[in-house]
């Protein structure tokens, strides 16, 4: 590379679009693995931590959270122009992909093929979303143990072990753990 | 399919309103589309929705694209552009503003704080969402070994996830899994 190395890269509009849509064309059974090794093992725009702290915002904002996220990082990059074409990679190709596949499901109705290669396809789908977890607690992970980790744990066994109801478990754990935080950084 | 004007505000008014309250991504959102498509507005059977479902799992991209599916179902391209944007538009505004604030606020203590609390909450809701999922979709041995493989090879040797589903289509196919 001619330039002097950047301690971090700044995406053009046009990388931007184009990271964007590789998440959305690759995305096969959801996308967070992909947006996370877009953003930090490959482009290196964000470091596993703001990974985490971008995603944890756009996981409380009301809607899909990748679909947030690209709204929220091209927004950074390049305002309201960058906002859109994150979007527009992010879900025009699977909008022209879904809309064909409907299309054809209303004329032949049949799946039955399709239904089999999804069986196959959820358990790695799930798979990945166990390998993608992993990656991002090990920020947490690698602390001292401390609040955040029984703050996590707690919601963890709340939600995927005792299946109380989402909206309970987090109308407890927000405010607790916004209080500790403010305690631990008063 | 109907295509008039009217289905499509419905279409839009449930879209919209729905993702509002579609905290933790799409997945949690999934059980009131069934409600909405099959059970209240009938414009689907049970089998048509697990189709259409299953269709937008094997299609890349976010889980969010299965509207898109319905809109279509229901009223077209015109239904599929309308189920979309109303369920993307609204709360991209939303994000859109309230990234501005985010970053306008980017030394506060507000905000630290904040960033310092949310962060473990959304830990602990991807780790019971992988649990969820991981349940669902282990239903066999085969499965369960499916799912391993594709995480410690995610995971530990950095494969591309794309030869696994590749793979994993064709088990499927076979019907091994």
């Amino acid at each position: 590379m001619p330039d002097i190395a950047p301690v971090r890269p700044t995406p053009t509009l046009f990388q931007l679009l184009v990271a964007f849509t590789m998440i959305a064309i690759f995305g096969f059974g959801g996308v967070l693995y992909w947006s996370r090794r877009m953003m930090v093992d490959e482009r290196k725009w964000m470091t596993g931590e703001e990974f985490n702290e971008a995603y944890a915002l756009c996981n409380f904002l009301p809607g899909p959270n990748i679909v947030n996220f690209a709204v929220v990082f091209g927004r950074q990059i390049g305002g309201t122009i960058g906002a859109f074409l994150a979007l527009l990679g992010l879900l025009g190709p699977p909008f022209a992909l879904v809309t064909f596949f409907g299309f054809l499901y209303a004329h032949y109705g049949d799946i039955a093929v399709l239904q089999r290669m999804f069986v196959g396809v959820a358990a790695a789908a799930a798979g990945l979303t166990i390998s993608t977890s992993l990656k991002m607690w090990q920020p947490l992970l690698r602390e001292r143990v401390g609040v955040p980790h029984v703050i996590a744990l707690a919601t963890l066994a709340g939600v995927g072990v005792m299946r109380w109801p989402i909206y309970w478990v987090l109308g407890v754990m927000l405010p607790l753990s916004i209080a500790l935080a403010w305690w631990v950084r008063r | 399919m109907n295509h008039n004007p009217d289905i499509l505000l419905t279409l839009a008014g449930n879209f919209a309103l729905m993702s509002l309250f579609a905290m933790g991504g799409a997945n949690a959102a999934f059980p009131e589309m069934y409600r909405l498509a099959v059970d209240v507005m009938h414009w689907m059977t049970d089998r048509q929705f697990a189709d259409l479902y299953a269709l937008a799992q094997v299609t890349p991209g976010p889980n969010v694209i299965v509207v898109t599916l319905i809109g279509y179902h229901v009223a077209g391209l015109a239904g599929a552009l309308v189920a979309t944007i109303a369920m993307c538009g609204p709360t991209c505004v939303f994000a859109f503003f309230v990234g501005q604030v985010w970053d306008r606020f980017k030394e506060a203590r507000w905000r630290l704080i904040i960033q310092a609390a949310l962060v473990p909450v959304s830990l602990g809701l991807l780790g019971a969402s992988t649990l969820v999922i991981a349940r669902v979709a282990g239903h066999s041995w085969q499965a369960v070994t499916l799912m391993a493989v594709t995480a410690a090879f995610t995971y530990w040797l950095r494969v591309n996830p794309l030869w696994i589903f590749t793979v994993a289509a064709l088990l499927g196919l076979a019907g091994a899994v």
